[in-house]
């Protein structure tokens, strides 16, 4: 055998503070109230750092601050210049990107892997793209004079912390607007040493503001009367309640939300490749992903060779570590949401659904769930309509495209689907009948700055990526 | 062997009889999708081996090395001096493990066999009219029955790459067979001594498609090779992770069909230490275990010995080594 | 010789394709005629005939729904003398001509305008689109009768959304002789379903309804009405396009917005390889 020895990455290109303020007016200030909240480290349950809490005196604080350097600074200024603010950041980000990886790793759970040639990446380029639109907006397709919106209210999920961060503030700024960011409460950090890029690429105080806290911090922030954007990524719950609570307001509302995507894989799929893309599909960030290839649409003629591929390919997968190099599934991002992985997944096998998951040690300290994959789902099982959010494929088959389509769209949701077939034309007709924002075919889980991502039905509406992003942050 | 995997067996086997019955088979493999290829295989490259690891990893392909010459400049004193390099590549250390095999033209192998003789390590000649094959069968059969007879234990044999592009498949896989044939018929198999072992160059730079590169890799195994490899090292394009991705998971799909495990060589262009360990990370990631054994995978290869050494030597004094503490061949 | 009596008309429903009475039974007394007064019952049926219109009607051609749009507006200008006799003004008559062939020649080049390749940094052919979101529910504007219904019909229609319309409650006859031209053209039945009556009574059953995938609140006159409407609306993430302020310029060059706040974009990605 071949065992790949520990290939562990230095922690030490972080520098953690034992505490952070919340990021208002171009510094760090201690909340009103004083309240702290802790982060841990989701694979070892160690407590990275303290972080304040965000009350309402502090939002109504960061959004004042918002707003005045909306009024006087960032509105009237030329776009060439905000423009050059926004590579500034791209390059800074560039530059920083191992200890932003490695921060996000340790925050997030996620292999350093995926945080290095995935997240990274992803996040510099989208500030690199959106740049340059800042002073070509009026090309942009929405009319000759867009105008920004003012200040936007950003919410973010911890899948993503540093890249969801990316697709927020990036055609915010570019458009013209101010921000106000509040990350996810298990995930804070990365968006405090954004913060910190801000000041290092000598952004203008008040431009971009970062209030730590949970649901209520949040809440708070939407629901505040001075902001003119409301732009949310996260569950379909959350995003139902902040479309209850901007009605009837002038705020312009983006929602990206849940998913239960089908990934459909016919008889003529190019296999092994379709093996690596239901993987990617499911595995990729521990399944902590909306547009996740969750429901797996097998057609019943390759099933069983499918499936004997996908386990043994499973098989390989390494599990834990998230800092080790070679690993490939880290840990789940928080106990609560280990809690909910399981209980779906109980209520996978109570429903009567076939449970496999590959031989794999687990971590004893940390949270933690193997990959699983159930069998013998119905479109009736919970872990066939529910959005699981974890390391969880529930396996369906299918005997036509016309019945594969069928099942893809029985969903609430509308988030992504895959397609696997060599065959040009059904590719084609199946795009044009699946009810997605985004449509992967014989790939998944590609992402581009340029390419617009949302969903259909309650997936949210709105894009983010691309000319199409820029809309939610403009007056048209 | 299970039993649906023998009369799976006899089924493939029949195949061969009907050039229909193969072209249909070979066009009804699974497609490979170009770019899901590249990037497994360049996700693989992202491996990260270290200390113990990568020890192990190259003692292992150290002795995967198929010690490589093949130039009209070889001469007995040459191919004699690299032979010696294979039984003992570091010559200061005695633990360093010696190679798979030495390859060299068939006209070399009696110059080459006075050196390897009882030592463990094999001896391979390219045969077929390396490296075009753009000869009659009689000659190529011919060249074949020579290095057996001069005491060639392995046969590198190149595949008829215009007969394949034309999609006259049974032509290349009378060819293969025919070879095969050859290669167990130096003495019969009179005295005891096994028949050669076949390795089938698919020369896949000239395959174009990486559909081609699995087809062409199942019609070597049909036809009865033990082993495919991928180049001359004679055309601009060698050995790459993706294409080697594709014939690992050939003839990881042809054992679970069949039953007979089939050996696999990247040959050309591999280099550097890291480039061995990338192949050896797939090997053991697409088809596992079993074929981390110079028995069942090779590197065609001969600069990349100096570097493995090199490398070796790193890690056992902690310091780096340089080219003029290593041998040239 | 007596004077001829006239024929009068009487002014239904329009859901499906045919004219239905309420189901209820009732009718109101509008414009010196009794209007047809729609329930919560009727808004249902109504969502049905327009779910069952969305596949037909957004799979058709873009040319084929831009040709059937122009037939539209062929038939509208026919009639003008009789928009006029209900009392719309000339003008506005022809605005709403005018402002139906601008809807209808876009069929075909919003996707073009709207949607493009997109130049990932990858081996992948990937391209946007955008498609119609499906049902949408439309208060039309208490006024001008013709062009501000018109102005919110054609947009969500052109693209491939069936709508279900709630007119305005005070002027509701232009609605129904606008019906009249769509059952004599091409339109297939079911694309466009108008509801006569009381907004406050149809409007919350269609923000509600969970098959109803927008909603445009532009007629919305009430801002509590329209809060809770929106609220409604929030229950599966409808699309919203909210009230018109009430001082809009229904004459103004509309842009591209309402068209696009009913849309979905697609976005399909597939590699490039041999």
């Amino acid at each position: 055998m071949f065992e790949y020895a520990p290939a562990p990455e230095s922690r030490s290109v972080v520098d953690l503070k034992p505490s952070y303020g919340l990021f208002v007016d171009g510094d760090f200030v201690d909340p009103a109230d004083g309240g702290t909240f802790k982060t841990v480290n989701p694979s070892s349950e160690e407590v990275l750092a303290e972080v304040a809490e965000a009350g309402a005196q502090d939002v109504d604080r960061a959004v004042r601050a918002a707003r005045q350097a909306y009024e006087r600074v960032w509105g009237p200024m030329p776009g060439r210049d905000r423009a050059k603010y926004l590579f500034r950041i791209a390059r800074i980000i560039q530059e920083r990107s191992r200890e932003l990886a490695v921060l996000e790793s340790l925050d997030n759970g996620k292999p350093i892997r995926e945080s290095r040639d995935v997240d990274l990446p992803l996040v510099a380029a989208h500030f690199f793209y959106y740049a340059g639109w800042a002073d070509k907006l009026e090309h942009a397709g929405f009319g000759a004079n867009p105008r920004p919106l003012g200040v936007a209210a950003q919410v973010i999920p911890w899948n993503f912390p540093l890249l969801m961060l990316a697709w927020k503030i990036a055609p915010a700024l570019a458009a013209g607007n101010t921000v106000v960011l509040k990350p996810a409460e298990t995930t804070p950090l990365t968006a405090l040493l954004f913060a910190e890029i801000c000041q290092q690429a000598d952004l203008p105080a008040g431009v971009v503001n970062i209030v730590t806290g949970a649901g209520d911090t949040g809440r708070v922030l939407v629901e505040h009367p001075g902001v003119d954007k409301v732009a949310f990524t996260g569950s379909t719950e959350v995003g139902r309640a902040i479309a209850r609570a901007v009605a009837g307001t002038r705020k312009k509302l983006t929602l990206e939300l849940g998913g239960k995507a089908a990934n459909i894989v016919f008889d003529d799929a190019p296999v092994d490749q379709a093996v690596e893309g239901i993987v990617t599909g499911i595995f990729f960030n521990q399944g902590h992903v909306c547009c996740a290839g969750s429901r797996l649409l097998i057609q019943e003629n390759v099933a069983d060779r499918v499936l004997e591929s996908l386990k043994r390919r499973m098989a390989r997968l390494r599990v834990g570590d998230p800092l080790d190099k070679n690993t490939d599934i880290g840990a789940i991002n928080s106990a609560a949401q280990l809690a909910r992985i399981r209980e779906l997944s109980d209520a996978g096998s109570a429903e009567g659904a076939e449970r496999w998951s590959p031989p794999c040690e687990l971590p004893e300290r940390g949270f933690w769930f193997a990959p699983t994959i159930f069998t013998g789902v119905t479109q009736a099982h919970r872990i066939a309509r529910e959005e699981i959010f974890g390391p969880v494929l529930s396996v369906l088959t299918f005997r036509t495209p016309a019945e594969a389509v069928e099942k893809a769209n029985n969903t609430p949701y509308g988030l992504s689907a895959g397609i696997w077939t060599d065959k040009g034309s059904r590719i084609l007709w199946m795009a044009d009948r699946l009810r997605a924002g985004v449509v992967w075919a014989n790939t998944f889980n590609k992402f581009d700055p340029t390419s617009p991502f949302g969903g259909y039905k309650e997936s949210g509406y709105g894009r983010e990526g691309g000319r199409h992003g820029l809309e939610g942050y403009l007056n048209v | 062997m299970t039993a649906t995997a023998t009369s799976a067996r006899s089924e493939l086997s029949e195949l061969g009889r009907s050039e229909t019955a193969l072209r249909t088979f070979l066009h009804g493999l699974p497609g490979v999708d170009q770019v899901g290829a590249e990037q497994r295989a360049a996700q693989l490259g992202t491996r990260s081996i270290k200390t113990t690891a990568k020890a192990q990893a190259i003692d292992l392909a150290i002795r995967m090395v198929d010690l490589t010459t093949l130039e009209g400049a070889d001469t007995p004193g040459k191919v004699r001096a690299l032979a010696a390099k294979a039984l003992r590549p570091d010559p200061a250390d005695p633990s360093c493990p010696h190679v798979g095999a030495v390859c060299v033209y068939p006209a070399m192998v009696p110059h080459v066999a006075e050196v390897l003789r009882g030592s463990g390590v094999h001896l391979a000649s390219v045969a077929t009219a390396f490296p075009s094959g753009q000869a009659p069968l009689e000659v190529k059969l011919a060249d074949t029955r020579a290095a057996v007879a001069a005491g060639a234990d392995e046969i590198d044999m190149v595949i008829n790459r215009g007969a394949f592009l034309a999609g006259r498949y049974s032509e290349v896989y009378d060819e293969i067979v025919a070879v095969k044939e050859a290669c167990g018929s130096a003495d019969g198999g009179r005295q005891g001594r096994p028949a050669a072992h076949l390795k089938v160059i698919l020369e896949t730079g000239e395959l174009a498609t990486y559909d081609n590169v699995r087809r062409a890799s199942w019609l070597a195994m049909l036809a009865g090779g033990d082993f495919i490899k991928t180049s001359t090292g004679k055309v601009p394009v060698a050995a790459t992770l993706p294409v080697t991705l594709v014939m690992l998971e050939a003839v990881r799909d042809f054992r679970a069909a069949t039953g007979r495990q089939v050996g696999v060589k990247p040959a050309g262009g591999i280099k550097t230490t890291k480039d061995a360990i990338k192949y050896l990370v797939m090997v053991n990631e697409t088809v596992g275990a079993d074929w981390l054994d110079p028995d069942w995978f090779r590197f065609g290869a001969s600069s990349l010995l100096n570097d493995l050494l090199m490398q070796r030597t790193k890690l056992t004094t902690g310091t780096y080594s340089g080219p003029d503490y290593f041998t040239l061949d | 010789m007596s004077e001829r009596v006239a024929v009068r008309k009487t002014y239904k429903l329009f859901i499906g394709g045919k004219f239905p009475r309420s189901e209820s039974g009732r009718s109101y007394l509008v414009q010196d005629a009794n209007v047809s007064l729609a329930s919560r019952k009727d808004a249902r049926d109504a969502v049905v005939a327009a779910r069952a219109a969305v596949k037909g009607w957004a799979g058709a051609t873009a040319y084929n729904r831009g040709q059937i749009l122009y037939r539209v507006a062929e038939m509208l200008e026919g009639r003008r003398e009789q928009f006029v006799a209900l009392g719309v003004p000339g003008d506005e008559v022809d605005a709403a001509v005018d402002r139906w062939v601008w809807y209808a020649g876009w069929s075909d080049k919003l996707p073009q305008v709207y949607g493009g390749a997109n130049p990932v940094a990858g081996p992948y052919f990937n391209l946007s689109a955008p498609e119609p979101t499906g049902v949408v529910a439309v208060v039309a504007p208490e006024s001008p009768a013709l062009l501000g219904l018109v102005s919110v019909i054609a947009p969500a229609i052109v693209t491939g959304n069936t709508v279900v319309v709630a007119t305005s409650p005070t002027q509701p006859l232009a609605a129904v002789t606008l019906a009249e031209v769509l059952a004599t053209s091409d339109l297939p039945g079911g694309v466009v379903n108008l509801l006569t009556g009381r907004i406050s009574e149809t409007v919350p059953a269609l923000a509600a309804h969970m098959d109803v995938n927008a909603i445009d609140l532009t007629g919305v006159a009430d801002a509590e009405l329209a809060i809770e409407l929106e609220v409604k609306a929030a229950q599966n993430l409808k699309r919203v396009l909210r009230p018109a302020p009430a001082d809009h310029d229904w004459s103004a060059d509309p842009g591209i917005t309402r068209m696009t706040t009913l849309l979905e974009t697609k976005t399909v990605w597939h590699p490039k390889g041999v």
